[in-house]
Formats: C-alpha cells, sequence, structure tokens
C-alpha cells in the first residue's frame, strides 16, 4: 500500500528527469567517481598526487586510442577508458609516478587482449590494480582510506546514482553486498561480538565503492540474471573467507580478480543476451 | 654554531635528494607527554610476530594483572622480560621534533636568493594443581605456567568468558567487571590467554621500581593489536603509541582510516619555549576534529638514518631487543628495518573492532616536524632590499599566527601578543563611510 502510494508519486517524477537526462549510465558513473574522487583528495587526505592523475588520465586515454585505432573499431568511445581512470586513482596508491600510468595502460589494454566469447574477461580497473599490487613495486591500496564517519553521506549517493542509472544491472550489487554483509552479520553474532562492529563494516566506503562500481560492470559479469546472483554470492563467500579465515588484506578486489575467470563458464550454463550500452 | 657556518650546512642538507628534510633538530614531544597511554612495540615480517607491552602502571604491584589473547600455547622461550630503554630509544628517535632555521642578512642579496630557491625546492611534505576439578567446571585450561622476571605468567585456554573471568577472580587476578563480555570472542575465535601478575619476591630481586616490558614471539596470520580488552573499564579515550617494525614498507591500519598528523609548517619561534605544551595541544585538537576515529601516521623512517635527528637510529643490538628477528648483530652488514610510529586516541564507541594492519608497498619517508625561522635581526633600512624583507616577515609572521591557531586550538588574539603582533584595530565597515 505504502510502496504504491510512494510509487505514484516518485515514479512520473523519475521518469520525467530520467527523460531529461543522458541515455548512457556511463556519463553519470563518470559524475559520481568524479566527486567521489574530489571527495576523497579535498577531505579524506589521499595519498594520491595530482600528477598520478594526470598521468594515468594520459596513459588510459592514449592506450584506448591506439587500440581503437589498430584494431579499427568504431564508435565505441572514451567514456570506458575515463571510468577506469577514475577507479584506479581512486584505489591505487604508489610512492613513484609510473606505476599509475603502467596500470591504466595494462588495465585499458586488457580488454582488447584478454577476450573470451566476444567479451572482455577483466573489469579494467580491478586488473589495472591487481597488476599494481602483484608486478609493480611500491604500490598498495588503502581500504581503510574512507574511513567510517561519512558512512550515511556514501549509502545516500550511491542510492541515488542507483536510481539514475536504471541502465546497469544493479542486482549483483543488491546481491553481493546482501550476501557479504550477511556473512558479516552472522560472524559477529557467532563471536558474540559487539554489534557496532556490523555497523563499522556497514559504512565502509571501499566495500560501497566495489558493490556499485566495481563488481556491477556489466560488461565482465555474467549474461543470465541468474548466474549474476550466484556470481555475486561466490564473490562475497570468496571475499569472506579471504578476510576472516585467512586474515589476508584487500579481500574485495582479490576475490573479483580470482573469481573472475568463472565468468565465462557461468555465460555457457545461462545462455543469454550481451550487455550493450546505449549510446549517449 | 656561528650564524655563517650553520647556513652553509642548511645549503649543503636542502642540496641532498628529495624527501630528505632538513632543519636542525631542537626539540621533540616524547610519549611521556600522554598520561596513560600504552606503548607497544610490534615487529612483523611474514606470519612471524613479536610484541612488546610497556606497561605504564603506578598502582600495587600485586594488583596488576594482564591480560592478552595469542592464537597458540606460548612456549617458556617465546616470552621474554625485555628492557624499558628500548622503547625510550624507539620513543625518542620516532618523536615529533622541532627543525629551526636562521634568515640570512637580506642585505646579502646574492646568498639570500639562492637560499630562498633551495628553501622552494625542498619538498613540501615533507598455577595450581589442586584446581583442576574446578578449572573444569569453569572449562578454563591451564596450558602452561612460567615465571619470567618479575612476572608469574599463565596460558589459559577457557571454553566460557565467565568461567574465563571467574578463574582469574578466584585466582587473585583483578579483573574489571564486564571482562566477561570483552572476552567471549576471543574465546570463540579459539584463541589462547597469555595472563601475568607480579611475583613479588622475583620483582624486589629486580631492584627496579618500575615494571619491565613483556614481549613475546609468535606465529601467527593476523597482523593486529587486539584494542578491544582494555576498553573494557576505559572512562575516556585512551591513548596507544605503536612503534611497528617491519622490513620494507609503511604500515596501515585496513579497518580505520590512517592519516598523517599535519606536520612540516613553520609556526612561531616562540613554540621553541613549549614544544611540549604545543604538541599535546595539536594533537587534542586534530584528534577530536577527526572524532578520534582515525589512527595517525608520526613518524615513518628507515631506522638506519634520520633527519633531523631527534635521537641517533637503534644499534643493530638495540633492533634485536625490540624484538626484530632479522637482525643479525654478528652479521655486520644492516639489515632493513623500517618504523612507523602510530598514535591512536580511541573510544569503546569510535573503534568498535581491534585493530587491523597491513604493510603497504610505501616507502616514503615522514616525520611530524614543525619548522621555526628565526628572522633576521639588523637595521630596518641599511639597503634596499631590506625593505621588502621586512615586509615579507610580516606577512611571514601572520601566517604562522594563523597556522599556530589552527593546528592547536589556541586563540589568535593569544598567539599575537605573545608574539608581540599589534593587531590592527577592525572597526566596523561602517564607520568610516561619511568620513
Amino acid at each position: 500500500m505504502v510502496g504504491t502510494v510512494v510509487e505514484m508519486i516518485f515514479v512520473p517524477g523519475l521518469e520525467r528527469l530520467r527523460a531529461t537526462l543522458p541515455k548512457d549510465a556511463r556519463v553519470f558513473q563518470i559524475l559520481f567517481l568524479a566527486s567521489l574522487l574530489s571527495m576523497g583528495v579535498l577531505t579524506r587526505d589521499f595519498t594520491l598526487r595530482w600528477e598520478q592523475m594526470a598521468l594515468t588520465f594520459a596513459a588510459g586515454v592514449a592506450t584506448q586510442a591506439v587500440a581503437l585505432r589498430s584494431l579499427r573499431i568504431p564508435r565505441a568511445g572514451y567514456l570506458s577508458a575515463v571510468i577506469t581512470c577514475f577507479g584506479l586513482s581512486i584505489l591505487l596508491r604508489a610512492d613513484t609516478l609510473w606505476v599509475h600510468p603502467l596500470a591504466a595502460t595494462i588495465a585499458i589494454g586488457s580488454k582488447f587482449v584478454l577476450r573470451v566469447q566476444g567479451k572482455h574477461l577483466y573489469n579494467p580497473a580491478n586488473l589495472g590494480v591487481m597488476a599494481g599490487l602483484l608486478l609493480l613495486p611500491g604500490t598498495w591500496i588503502s581500504p581503510g582510506q574512507w574511513g567510517h564517519d561519512l558512512a550515511a553521506a556514501a549509502w545516500f549517493v550511491m542510492l541515488g546514482g542507483v536510481v539514475t542509472g536504471k541502465a546497469r544491472r544493479w542486482d549483483v550489487s543488491w546481491m553481493f553486498l546482501a550476501c557479504f554483509l550477511g556473512m558479516v552479520l552472522a560472524r559477529v553474532l557467532l563471536l558474540g561480538q559487539n554489534p557496532w562492529v556490523f555497523v563499522h563494516q556497514l559504512g565502509n566506503g571501499a566495500l560501497l565503492l566495489f558493490a556499485f562500481f566495481m563488481i556491477s560492470d556489466p560488461m565482465t559479469i555474467p549474461n543470465h540474471r541468474r548466474a549474476r546472483l550466484l556470481y555475486a554470492l561466490i564473490v562475497a563467500a570468496f571475499a569472506i573467507w579471504w578476510q576472516y579465515v585467512l586474515f589476508r588484506p584487500n579481500a574485495l578486489v582479490w576475490a573479483l580478480f580470482l573469481c573472475t575467470p568463472l565468468v565465462p563458464l557461468l555465460d555457457r550454463l545461462w545462455r543469454a543476451r550481451r550487455f550493450q550500452w546505449k549510446p549517449a | 654554531m656561528h650564524l655563517s657556518s650553520l647556513l652553509a650546512v642548511v645549503l649543503l642538507v636542502c642540496a641532498a635528494p628529495v624527501h630528505a628534510f632538513c632543519g636542525f633538530y631542537v626539540g621533540k614531544a616524547d610519549a611521556g607527554l600522554f598520561n596513560e597511554a600504552s606503548q607497544v612495540i610490534l615487529v612483523r615480517d611474514g606470519n612471524r610476530t613479536v610484541i612488546s607491552m610497556l606497561n605504564d602502571y603506578q598502582g600495587e604491584p600485586t594488583e596488576f594483572a594482564l591480560v592478552v589473547p595469542v592464537p597458540e600455547v606460548l612456549k617458556r622461550g617465546q616470552i621474554n622480560v625485555g628492557d624499558r630503554r628500548i622503547f625510550e630509544r624507539l620513543d625518542g628517535y620516532s618523536a615529533p621534533r622541532l627543525a629551526e632555521y636562521h634568515d640570512e642578512d637580506p642585505c646579502n642579496r646574492r646568498r639570500y636568493e639562492m637560499l630562498e630557491r633551495r628553501m622552494k625546492n625542498a619538498p613540501a611534505s615533507l598455577p595450581m594443581q589442586d584446581g583442576a576439578i574446578r578449572n573444569r567446571s569453569l572449562g578454563v585450561t591451564v596450558e602452561a605456567t612460567y615465571t619470567v622476571g618479575e612476572y608469574d605468567i599463565v596460558i589459559l585456554s577457557a571454553k566460557q568468558s565467565d568461567g574465563l573471568e571467574t578463574w582469574l577472580i578466584e585466582n587473585g587476578y583483578r579483573v574489571p567487571t564486564g571482562a566477561s563480555r570483552a572476552l567471549e570472542p576471543y574465546i570463540r575465535q579459539q584463541l589462547k590467554f597469555f595472563v601475568a601478575k607480579v611475583n613479588i619476591k622475583e620483582r624486589a630481586k629486580t631492584g627496579l621500581s618500575y615494571l619491565r616490558p613483556l614481549q613475546f614471539a609468535f606465529e601467527s596470520e593476523k597482523f593486529m593489536l587486539p584494542l578491544r580488552l582494555g576498553m573494557v573499564n576505559a572512562r575516556g579515550p585512551q591513548d596507544l603509541i605503536a612503534y611497528v617494525l617491519t622490513r620494507t614498507g609503511r604500515v596501515e591500519s585496513t579497518n580505520y582510516r590512517t592519516i598523517k598528523l599535519p606536520a612540516n609548517m613553520d609556526v612561531p619561534v616562540f613554540v621553541r619555549g613549549e614544544f611540549n605544551r604545543f604538541y599535546k595541544a595539536l594533537f587534542d585538537q586534530q584528534a577530536k576534529r577527526e572524532n578520534h576515529r582515525v589512527v595517525f601516521t608520526e613518524y615513518f623512517w628507515d631506522m638506519s638514518w634520520c633527519d633531523p635527528c631527534a635521537a641517533d637510529p637503534l644499534s643493530p643490538e638495540e633492533l634485536r631487543q625490540a624484538g626484530v628477528f632479522w637482525v643479525d648483530p654478528a652479521a655486520g652488514s644492516a639489515p632493513k628495518a623500517m618504523l612507523t610510529r602510530l598514535h591512536v586516541r580511541y573510544t569503546p564507541a569510535t573503534f568498535p573492532e581491534d585493530l587491523m594492519f597491513q604493510e603497504t608497498g610505501d616507502r616514503e619517508n615522514f616525520q611530524t616536524r614543525y619548522v621555526l625561522r628565526h628572522a633576521w635581526t639588523g637595521d630596518e633600512h641599511p639597503c634596499p632590499e631590506a625593505k621588502p624583507y621586512f615586509e615579507a616577515v610580516r606577512t611571514r609572521r601572520q601566517l604562522e599566527a594563523a597556522t599556530l591557531s589552527s593546528l592547536t586550538g589556541w586563540n589568535l588574539a593569544d598567539i599575537h601578543g605573545r608574539m608581540g603582533i599589534v593587531a590592527k584595530a577592525e572597526g566596523k565597515w561602517w564607520e568610516r563611510l561619511w568620513k
């Protein structure tokens, strides 16, 4: 009942709002990532230098340009490359200048090289970060960098993003959050920990960012809805194992990186049409 | 030191590679400044961990008890009573510091310009056999007992937290009420408990008026500090200073935000006389500003050098005593040890989880250093260059006052008063409108 009333009030307004907005959800993603990065740099004292950001974008866009030209791919555009560069700037930390552009080149290059069944395999930002962590010295990620005092604001921003950008496949985000937080809650209850431990995890900016901007990348998740939900469950369980059984840091990016090879397999088991970005 | 030779050294040091801070060490604010601050040395490489805990315990020795969750039943050889001096050495080496510079005569234009340029180029950011049955009914197993130095140590495993709490109380340990809730999560993770109390006879033998730090070495996949147990009877915010020693990179928390304290700023020269008061106010202000939700980095440096040095780096022997197991004093060459000094002001509400850490790939040195710049004290009008110099000094002093006020929360007018800056009387905007 209440739901219907809410829908009657809000849905027409939202539809009208959407009609006036660009069709390509990536434009919104860029806006959100840009505001998150600005917020991080200005208020969260990220250990990120502007030169590193500039080099990330320069290398990322250049790689995209070279690949599009040499492979003669028409109309693929630069939006996805820009998103990857934002992701790398937000996540990756290094004490040298050359790590960021190199990671951006690897990340975007991978889209054209590592392809299975007509889709690129890895989420480029995830692969870029992992390449940095595994191959490049002086590289790290700071999972605690967002702190917890902005939790409410972070949820609000993310939800705003979901409402306006319906084009994406958010089912995977919700399923992942439900599974991951469900397992965290179960652990808190099983161990008899202070319930605030759960609240503390709920306010983890890195978790929200991962759920809404990394695992939700429609190009690198299974095409079929059922496969996507199963995939979200597997990634969440893997991340919990990494974090609370192995006690190793950066569980989320590791889980996604190591579970990604399952995507072609899941696509084979459940067949469905491939995702296409609507042009802006 | 004579002024000109002082300057020469400044130039020399400033010409050193990037990220080397330059300046002269004149004062430090050590950990003793913060009442009730616990100090811990955490040494970690792979899964190998050595923890040293310094007790600032002031009460009756008979009432002292320390309970630490540990991942395994520690053998006698894994426990040691260390030397408090090692904490003092680490503290002295990594303490927040002041550096000072003296301006050159502005009429000596060429040297002055050169100095300015160099300055600009400098980096900006810079026992109990009889009780066996009772123990069983409480679910507590005494896994091992040792007497090490002035401590009687018991390693316990427990099935229920209230059983453990009862056991501790029955065996004469002073445990705060409500401890069982805090102990429960550790029991369910099948951790053991390292429990220490003071052996009065052994303590008398040491002839010391204080308790020496306890050290233990073990292997664990968890890179963490069990912060939560200490909060059971906490009233206000508590301070923890952790000296974390690793092989390669800076250490930060993975479940709390880790930030560097604002540092490498110019502050008024009067701070020299009251650096301790200044640093205490600064830390209070910054901790409040972050709502006691963050871990502050006070220092990160390769332990083989320092610049400016608040104290000499630790010798290989001292590092070994601190628990740095990969250092072999007999080997001659100095293997790497990186020191991250973390300072946390926490409350039960803002730190609901134990502190988890990771070693990052970051190798960029950092220190909390504050800079004093002494103005040249000569005649105001000997040469044309003097006038702009004195104007620049006035602007600089205003800026130093504003920085100090922002860092510490001190009243700006009071700071101006201390610095002898006469504030211009600012009237209302309309007072001069029709005059």
